[in-house]
C-alpha cells in the first residue's frame, strides 16, 4: 500500500467515524470517546506486543501519566488565564511528555532485556500507582485525583453539536493522528526491524539492527500512544484519579490486543470496543435482573473480568491470530502485489514467531 | 572457475613456513602493498565458558579475496571462534583485528564495518517475506532503493520469483540461499559462513561454491566453517584445523589433506610423532 | 536505634518469606522455563481455602494444611489443564495465558467471596517480644522466620540429596536425555508445579495475617516483591533467591519503618528499575547479561 493510499484510508476512516457520531445519542457518543481513548493505548500496545514482541502489563499506568500530565498542565494554564484550543494543545503536549519520559525510563531499564523482565517492571509500576498518588498527594490529589476546568463546545458549533458529540470528535481526531502514527511506524523500517528482533534477535543484530535501541523506541512509542489515550480520558471526564487506572485496566488492554489479534491495528480497534462495551453490557444485564445489592455488585465488577480471562486463555491457546485471523487470506497484504480492492489489512503476526529464547550466548549489548 | 590457492605472505600462528609470495586478487588496485593488512586477524584468542576452555590461543588471518576454511571435529570450537569474531562471546584474552583495527564489541556494529555472517541455524525471521529479509540490512530498509537492490540480490541467487513468499514456507535449500542473500546484500568485505553446505544436495553445493568464489573474486575475504571436507578442500585457498580449541594444523588444502595430525583428530587414532 | 533492631529483625522475617515465594518462581522457571505470573493468584486462592477451612474447623493448622493441599491440586490442574496449551516457540504465550488465569481466579474469588479485605487470625502473638526495653521480634514473626528457613532447607535437601530431587533437576535441565535414562519427565514437571504452588501458598499464608490481609488482590504486591527478589538474585539461582529475599525484605522493612507503608510499592519499583539500569545481570548474577 503506497503512502498516499495509507493516508487516504486513515482520513477516510476518520471522516466515517465523525459522521457516525451524528447517529448516536449522547451516552453512546461518550462511550465512543472512551473507546477511542482505549484504542489509542491498544494500538500502541499491539505494536509493542505483536510487532516487537515485548509484553507490558502496566500500560494503564502510562495512560495515567498522560492523564495526570494533561490535568496538571491544564490546571496550571487555567490559572495563568489560558483556555480553549491553546490550553488543550499545550496540555496534550504535557501529557505526551509525561508518558513519553516515563516510557523511555522503563524502556531503558527493561526493554533491552529479553523475557519477562519488562512485564515484571511494568507490573510493578501499575501496582505502585496508588502509592504515587498518595505520596505526592499534594500535587496529584491522592485517591480523589485531580479535576480540570470544563471545556465546553466552542461557540461557533454550540448550536449544531451537543457536548458529548463534540468530545467524541476531539477524541476521534486525536486518536486518528496517534493511531496513524503507530501504523506508520509499523509499516516502516522501524516496524520491520522490530519484527526481525522479535523473530531472532541475534540474527537481527548481525544484520545491523540496533536491537536495544529499537526495542526502547517501540516501548516509548507505545507509551506516547497510551499517554494520548489518558489525556483524552481526562478531557472527556474532566478528571483523573488512580482508581481509573488499575492493574485490572492494564490487563483489559492486553485482552483488547490479544482478542483483536497481536500486531493488528484494526483488531485493536475491535478489541477496544469489546473491552469497553462488554462490561457495560454485563452491568446493564445484572441490573435488569432483580438481585440483592451485594450480589449484584460482586457480579457486576467480576463477571466481565472472568469472561475476559477465559477469552484470553482460549484465544492464546486455540487461535493466536485473534479476530484478525478471521479476515480472509486474500485481504492480507502480500508485498507489492496486493489486489487493488484490498481493505486496510490487519497484518497478522504469527504468535509462534514471537521471541524465541536467544541462543545461549553471553551478550553484553545494551 | 578454479580456486587458485593463494598463500598468505604473512603466517598465522602456529603455521608452517610461508609459501610463495602473494599474488594480488584480480580486482585489487594495481598499487596494492606487498604485505597488505589482513582483512581479519585473530591472535592468541582464548575463550572459556566457566571451567571449559573452548578456544585456546587460536590465531589465523584472512586476506582480502582469500577463502579460509576452519575445519575440525565436532566441538572443536569453530562456531565459538565465529561467535568471538562477531562479538557474541567475550574472549578471555587475545585480539581480533579487522583491517588492523580492533573488531567492534557489539554484533550490531558489524554490518557497518563490512562484516556479514550466516548462522548455523539460519536465523531467518519467520513471518517475514523473503524480500523483507534482504531489505533489512540496508539503510532505509523500506525505501525504493532498498527494494530494488534487494530484488537484484535475490535474482542473483535465483530467488527472484520467491520474493514475496513468507520465508517459513520455503524448503531448506531456498532458505539457505535467503540467508546468504541477506548476508551479501550489504556488500560485505568479510563474510563468515557457518556450515553453508550442511543439508544441501550436490547441485546446491556446486552453486554455493560458485557464489563463494565470485564473492571472493570481488575482493571480499571469506572465512568458512564446514564439515563437508571435500567441498572445503576444493574451495579454500587456505585451511586451518581446530581440535579441542587448539589449532593443530594450517596450510594449503593439499598439505592438510595429507596431515597425520588432522587425520588423527578426525578418526581418533594415535597421532604419530 | 531500638527501632532499627526491630526493623531489621522483622525485615529478615519478611525477607525470608519473599525468598520463599521467589524460590517458588525459581522452581517453575527451572522446570518450565517460564515466569509464572499467576503464582500470586494461585497462592491467594489457596489462602481462601485455608481461611474457609479454619472458619469451619476452628483450627489454624488444619486450615494451613488444607491450603497447602489445595495449592498443590491447583498447581496440578493449571499445569495439566491450562499451561500445556502454551506455545513452546514463544515465551510470550505462556505469560499471557498466566495473565488470563489471574483474571479468572481473582474474579471467581471476587464473585464468591466479595472484595472486602478479611482479617485472618495468626496463630501466635503479633506484638513484639521486648528484651531489655528493646522490641525485637514478635512470636509470630519468629514463627514465620523459622518456617521459611526450615522449608528452604528442606527444599535444598530434597533437590540436593534425594533421588526425587535429582530426577526433578534432570527433567528440568534435559528432558529428552533424562527420559532416556528412565526419568518420567512429564511427571517431574507436574510435581515441580505442585511443589512450587504449595511453597508459594505457604509464603502467602505466612504474610497474609499480618501484612497483606485476605482479598483477591492481596498477593499482587507479594508477587512484585518476589519478582524484585528474582531480579536481584537471579531467576535461576535458589541461593540468589535466599540472599535476594533477605536483602529486599530488610530494605522494605527499613523503608516502611522510616518512610511509611504507603511508600513501599514505590520503593520496590525504584529498586527494580535501579538494579536493571545499573546491573542488568542482577547483583549476584554470574552471567554477563540477563537473557531470560
Amino acid at each position: 500500500m503506497s503512502t498516499r493510499r495509507f493516508l487516504l484510508t486513515a482520513a477516510g476512516l476518520t471522516v466515517l467515524a465523525i459522521a457516525g457520531t451524528f447517529l448516536l445519542d449522547p451516552y453512546r457518543n461518550y462511550q465512543l470517546a472512551v473507546i477511542a481513548a482505549t484504542f489509542c493505548a491498544a494500538a500502541g500496545l499491539t505494536l509493542l506486543i505483536g510487532v516487537s514482541g515485548q509484553l507490558s502489563l502496566g500500560h494503564a499506568a502510562l495512560m495515567a501519566a498522560g492523564g495526570y500530565g494533561y490535568a496538571l498542565a491544564a490546571n496550571a494554564l487555567t490559572d495563568a488565564g489560558v483556555d480553549g484550543v491553546p490550553r488543550f494543545l499545550l496540555a496534550f503536549l504535557a501529557a505526551l511528555a509525561a508518558s513519553g519520559m516515563l516510557g523511555l525510563l522503563l524502556g531503558l531499564a527493561a526493554a533491552r532485556l529479553s523475557g519477562p523482565y519488562l512485564a515484571g517492571v511494568t507490573l510493578a509500576l501499575v501496582v505502585a500507582l496508588p502509592a504515587f498518588a498518595a505520596v505526592f498527594g499534594g500535587v496529584l490529589g491522592g485517591d480523589q485525583g485531580l479535576q480540570i476546568a470544563f471545556d465546553g463546545v466552542p461557540a461557533p458549533l454550540r448550536m449544531l453539536v451537543a457536548l458529548e458529540q463534540w468530545q467524541a470528535w476531539v477524541a476521534i481526531l486525536v486518536t486518528a493522528v496517534v493511531v496513524t502514527g503507530i501504523a506508520a511506524i509499523r509499516r516502516g523500517g522501524a516496524g520491520l526491524k522490530m519484527r526481525a528482533i522479535a523473530a531472532d534477535r541475534t540474527a537481527a543484530r548481525l544484520s545491523g539492527v540496533r536491537a536495544g535501541r529499537v526495542q526502547v523506541g517501540a516501548f516509548t512509542a507505545s507509551a506516547l500512544a497510551a499517554g494520548a489515550g489518558g489525556a483524552i480520558l481526562c478531557f472527556v471526564t474532566q478528571s483523573v484519579s488512580p482508581g481509573g487506572y488499575t492493574l485490572a485496566f492494564s490487563l483489559l488492554l492486553v485482552v483488547a490486543v490479544v482478542v483483536g489479534g497481536l500486531g493488528s491495528i484494526g483488531g485493536a480497534a475491535v478489541g477496544s470496543a469489546i473491552v469497553v462495551l462488554l462490561p457495560w453490557l454485563i452491568g446493564t444485564l445484572t441490573g435488569a435482573l432483580d438481585l440483592p445489592a451485594e450480589i449484584e455488585q460482586r457480579l457486576a465488577g467480576n463477571l466481565g473480568v472472568f469472561v475476559f480471562g477465559v477469552l484470553l486463555i482460549v484465544v492464546m491457546a486455540a487461535r493466536p491470530g485473534g479476530l484478525a485471523a478471521a479476515v480472509p487470506v486474500s485481504w492480507r497484504r502480500r508485498g507489492r502485489r496486493a489486489p487493488a480492492s484490498v481493505a486496510p489489512e490487519p497484518e497478522v503476526v504469527d504468535v509462534d514467531a514471537l521471541p524465541h529464547h536467544p541462543t545461549a550466548t553471553s551478550e553484553t549489548e545494551r | 572457475m578454479d580456486a587458485t590457492p593463494r598463500s598468505a605472505a604473512h603466517a598465522a600462528a602456529p603455521a608452517p613456513s610461508p609459501d610463495a609470495a602473494a599474488t594480488p586478487p584480480p580486482s585489487a588496485p594495481p598499487t596494492a602493498p606487498a604485505h597488505p593488512t589482513p582483512r581479519l586477524a585473530v591472535d592468541g584468542l582464548t575463550v572459556a565458558f566457566g571451567g571449559l576452555t573452548a578456544l585456546d590461543d587460536v590465531g589465523f588471518a584472512v586476506e582480502a579475496g582469500q577463502i579460509l576454511a576452519l575445519i575440525g571435529p565436532n566441538g572443536a570450537g569453530k562456531t565459538t571462534a565465529f561467535n568471538a569474531v562477531c562479538g557474541l562471546v567475550r574472549p578471555k584474552s587475545g585480539r581480533i583485528l579487522l583491517d588492523g583495527a580492533p573488531a567492534p564489541a557489539r554484533p550490531s556494529l558489524l554490518r557497518d564495518h563490512g562484516v556479514a555472517r550466516t548462522l548455523q541455524g539460519l536465523g531467518l525471521f519467520d513471518g517475514l517475506s523473503v524480500l523483507d529479509h534482504v531489505r533489512l540490512p540496508q539503510p532505509q530498509p523500506r525505501g525504493r532503493a532498498a527494494g530494488e537492490r534487494a530484488r537484484a540480490e535475490l535474482e542473483r541467487h535465483g530467488l527472484g520469483d520467491l520474493a514475496d513468499r513468507p520465508v517459513q514456507t520455503l524448503p531448506y535449500p531456498e532458505r539457505k540461499r535467503v540467508a546468504l542473500a541477506r548476508a551479501l546484500v550489504a556488500d560485505p568485505r568479510l563474510l563468515l559462513l557457518d556450515e553453508p553446505a550442511g543439508g544441501l544436495g550436490e547441485d546446491d553445493i556446486d552453486a554455493l561454491g560458485r557464489t563463494v568464489r565470485e564473492v571472493a573474486a570481488g575482493g571480499c575475504a571469506v572465512l568458512l566453517v564446514e564439515h563437508h571436507v571435500d567441498f572445503v578442500l576444493g574451495l579454500a585457498d587456505r585451511v586451518v584445523v581446530l581440535d579441542f580449541g587448539r589449532v593443530i594444523a594450517a596450510g594449503s588444502p593439499e598439505a592438510i589433506r595429507g596431515d597425520a595430525a588432522v587425520e588423527a583428530a578426525y578418526l581418533g587414532l594415535q597421532a604419530s610423532a | 536505634m531500638d527501632r532499627l533492631l526491630f526493623l531489621l529483625a522483622t525485615g529478615l522475617a519478611r525477607g525470608a518469606v519473599f525468598a520463599l515465594f521467589a524460590l517458588s518462581l525459581v522452581l517453575i522457571w527451572r522446570a518450565a522455563r517460564i515466569v509464572n505470573f499467576a503464582q500470586g493468584a494461585m497462592a491467594v486462592t489457596a489462602a481462601y481455602v485455608a481461611f474457609a477451612v479454619t472458619a469451619l474447623t476452628g483450627s489454624y493448622w488444619v486450615g494451613l494444611a488444607s491450603g497447602l493441599a489445595a495449592a498443590a491440586l491447583l498447581g496440578l490442574a493449571v499445569e495439566r489443564g491450562v499451561m500445556r496449551f502454551a506455545s513452546h516457540a514463544s515465551p510470550l504465550s505462556g505469560v499471557i495465558i498466566a495473565i488470563g488465569l489471574v483474571m479468572v481466579l481473582q474474579s471467581l474469588l471476587g464473585m464468591l467471596a466479595g472484595q472486602t479485605v478479611r482479617p485472618m487470625a495468626a496463630p501466635f502473638d503479633e506484638s513484639p517480644i521486648v528484651v531489655g526495653g528493646v522490641p525485637i521480634l514478635s512470636p509470630y514473626d519468629a514463627f514465620v522466620l523459622v518456617v521459611a528457613l526450615a522449608v528452604m532447607a528442606g527444599l535444598a535437601l530434597l533437590f540436593g540429596r534425594t533421588s526425587l530431587g535429582l530426577q526433578l533437576r534432570a527433567a528440568a535441565f534435559a528432558p529428552e536425555v533424562s527420559r532416556l535414562l528412565g526419568v518420567r519427565a512429564a511427571r517431574m514437571t507436574t510435581i515441580g508445579w505442585m511443589l512450587s504452588a504449595a511453597v508459594a501458598a505457604l509464603a502467602a499464608l505466612l504474610l497474609i495475617p499480618t501484612e497483606l490481609g485476605l482479598n483477591p488482590h492481596s498477593t499482587d504486591v507479594l508477587f512484585v516483591y518476589a519478582f524484585a527478589v528474582a531480579v536481584v538474585g537471579g531467576l535461576d539461582s535458589p541461593a540468589g533467591a535466599l540472599v535476594g529475599g533477605l536483602v529486599v525484605g530488610v530494605a522494605m522493612s527499613l523503608v516502611t519503618g522510616y518512610l511509611g507503608a504507603t511508600v513501599a510499592p514505590i520503593a520496590v519499583l525504584v529498586l527494580l528499575v535501579g538494579v536493571l539500569l545499573v546491573r542488568p545481570g542482577g547483583i549476584f548474577s554470574a552471567r554477563e547479561a540477563r537473557t531470560a
